[in-house]
């Protein structure tokens, strides 16, 4: 679509981006080498890029406060918006492999922090593929909560290794993830839910959150209600499955 | 290049379900070059010197400095064990084991008493790094997908037929070609190395064949793919230090139970010339107490040249640990009477042709070539990926 003046891709009265000069493709490949920058390791990512009211210069960082939740395939950050506010003292950053989603995130997240005075500065996406980069952006125990809402099924059995949640990723989610540390997960594709739940279950650094705790988690009820793919699905009266699981110690092997 | 734009929209097609072809860059590229590919030769040294072995495309070639004479490998298949390019050599710690594996698939064990295979592993993707634990317990390989995998080998017994074991999966590295497998010196770590820059330090666990799922660490710092690994053993250290090398010409020290980054040391800080002559190494080793450095330069499935597969041996001296009262020693060259095994070495493990070193030259051009296009990633202008993603066949029709 072409923009100008009369077609803004900005609208004049919110000051949010308008999402459809952002379409994109549902699917992007992960497996091609994109070219965005990656940071050299976490003591590289520049906060002060991401949360320039927390962190007014690049050096201000004591490393006291670093990102705690992160929305691997944010899409266009529903989650996020509402995590920010539910959170306010806690650092996000949605991780997104689309370029355009990736720039309908930040002008969105910008156009609300211009209307809203100090709120939504604990917020931000960063364009990466985060199959391959997690480490250079998280440090070891880092995270206390991630998201991977609605991800890519991938169909094909071939395919299935390019899924986001698999048994050898868990390896690096478990590794970024802090001990008592949560990861999200909800799909409307059963097949799907049905796998992540399976890899979760299978993987030894990881156990599922009891109903009780599921009920008492706010978050929760966000992973089918807060983005864009959730309200689909409700429209179209579609059935979500989830996996919530906590990341625990390795127990202890006794000698084979 | 004719070669790489077929690549290039193959890679596009990645996600096409109507694609007939394999789904990733590195199937295509594969594909494409399957038989010619030109591979480097590559040498291991036996941690306490017993024996030498270089392997040039498929073959392997085995030296006993014990006995001062030419290995014959036994291997029930027949024939030439390997029928492609072997990409990855190594003795275990204990002296007791070597493996071999590469393009053609297969992953060797052998004895290093009696070098008979004892056991032969399929891999499903062509192999690029091996690793033996230091127990001999176990043996792990990575593919080119970047799937590390694992395979136990019980109380071997020689005077049984090869076994055909099967490997599992022990950890991966996302869609990324493993350029080095190690094993810490105390045998409680196994590091990875791949193209993407990254080092990965994870818990061997006591039970292996279960998956390794405890990262210890990622040593990130290289700025372009980690290329090898090893462990420098020494007295304030004798858990080891982890030491890297890379595409970003620098040479860089770890910790790797945090990670940390303890030194980095750009290449071309202290050069050894070779004198007379242009000797490009295609691949380094050394026994632990030595003091001897093996080289070794060569190639395979070298095209424009009477000689298609190559290799030239070549030892440095002057590492031994200098005692306090010692004048520092400088590494010198051998001169090849001088090599422990001498000409008798030299022949069997370079082959009886005599090669000009214009060739060798070549060959290690040729080799830098190959390496570069695995290891390297395309860069693309923007408007040249814009212009890929227009040839696309699976856009909507409307916007």
């Amino acid at each position: 679509m072409l923009q100008n003046k009369a077609n803004p891709t900005i609208s004049k009265s919110t000051g949010l981006p308008r999402k459809r000069f952002y379409r994109a493709r549902a699917h992007s490949n992960p497996l091609s080498d994109s070219h965005f920058p990656v940071p050299l390791s976490p003591s590289h990512v520049d906060y002060s890029l991401h949360y320039p009211q927390l962190f007014p210069s690049s050096d201000c960082s004591d490393g006291s406060k670093k990102i705690e939740f992160a929305d691997i395939g944010c899409g266009f950050g529903g989650l996020l918006i509402s995590l920010s506010t539910l959170f306010p003292e806690t650092l996000m950053i949605g991780m997104e492999l689309r370029d355009k989603v990736t720039e309908y995130v930040k002008e969105r997240i910008l156009g609300l922090r211009l209307a809203n005075p100090s709120q939504f500065q604990n917020v931000s996406v960063v364009r990466t593929n985060s199959m391959k980069y997690i480490p250079n952006y998280f440090e070891k125990g880092q995270l206390s909560k991630m998201f991977f809402l609605f991800p890519d099924p991938h169909f094909k059995e071939k395919n299935h290794r390019r899924r986001v949640i698999s048994p050898h990723l868990l390896d690096e989610y478990a590794y970024v993830l802090k001990v008592g540390g949560i990861i999200y997960t909800i799909t409307d594709v059963e097949e799907l839910g049905e796998w992540m739940k399976s890899c979760l279950q299978n993987h030894p650094m990881f156990e599922p959150l009891s109903e009780m705790e599921l009920d008492g988690d706010p978050v929760v009820k966000l992973l089918s209600t807060a983005t864009e793919e959730g309200k689909k699905v409700a429209r179209n009266g579609g059935q979500t499955f989830q996996a919530v699981y906590r990341r625990i110690t390795l127990a202890s092997q006794e000698n084979s | 290049m004719e070669g790489a734009q077929m690549e290039d929209f193959r890679i596009e097609d990645c996600e096409n379900d109507n694609n007939t072809h394999e789904d990733s860059q590195m199937e295509e590229s594969e594909q494409n070059n399957k038989h010619m590919e030109v591979a480097p030769a590559v040498i291991s040294v036996h941690p306490t010197r017993n024996s030498v072995a270089v392997a040039v495309g498929s073959d392997l070639r085995v030296f006993n400095l014990l006995e001062d004479c030419a290995v014959i490998l036994v291997d029930e298949a027949g024939g030439a064990s390997h029928n492609d390019s072997i990409r990855g050599i190594k003795y275990g710690a204990n002296g007791k084991l070597f493996v071999s594996a590469g393009d053609d698939k297969l992953v060797k064990v052998w004895s290093t008493e009696s070098w008979r295979c004892i056991a032969t592993v399929c891999s499903e993707k062509r192999v690029s790094a091996v690793a033996i634990s230091n127990d001999g317990l176990h043996v792990c390989f990575a593919d080119k997908f970047g799937v590390v995998w694992v395979v136990d080998l019980p109380g071997v017994d020689e005077t049984q037929a090869p076994l055909n074991k099967k490997a599992v999966p022990l950890l991966a590295h996302y869609c990324s070609i493993i350029t080095s497998l190690e094993f810490s010196p105390d045998g409680h770590f196994i590091v990875s190395a791949d193209r993407d820059f990254k080092i990965r330090v994870t818990v061997f666990p006591k039970k292996p064949l279960d998956g390794a799922h405890e990262v210890q660490s990622f040593c990130l710092g290289h700025t372009e793919f980690v290329s090898c690994l090893a462990f420098i053993c020494t007295p304030d250290s004798p858990q080891g230090s982890l030491v890297s090398g890379g595409g970003d010409s620098t040479v860089r020290m770890w910790d790797i139970i945090s990670g940390s980054l303890l030194d980095t040391c750009a290449v071309g800080a202290k050069v050894v010339s070779i004198i007379g002559e242009n000797f490009v190494p295609t691949s380094l080793g050394s026994s632990i107490s030595g003091g001897l450095l093996w080289m070794v330069t060569g190639a395979s499935k070298l095209r424009g040249s009477d000689v298609s597969s190559l290799s030239r041996v070549k030892v440095i001296s002057g590492f031994e640990k200098s005692s306090p009262d010692a004048s520092e020693q400088e590494p010198a060259v051998l001169v090849d009477s001088e090599i422990p095994g001498g000409a008798k070495l030299l022949e069997k493990l370079q082959g009886s042709i005599s090669v000009d070193e214009k060739v060798f030259l070549a060959a290690a051009d040729a080799v830098k070539t190959a390496m570069c296009n695995l290891l390297i990633k395309k860069q693309y202008s923007d408007e040249k990926r814009e212009f890929r993603k227009r040839t696309r066949n699976d856009r909507k029709s409307k916007q």
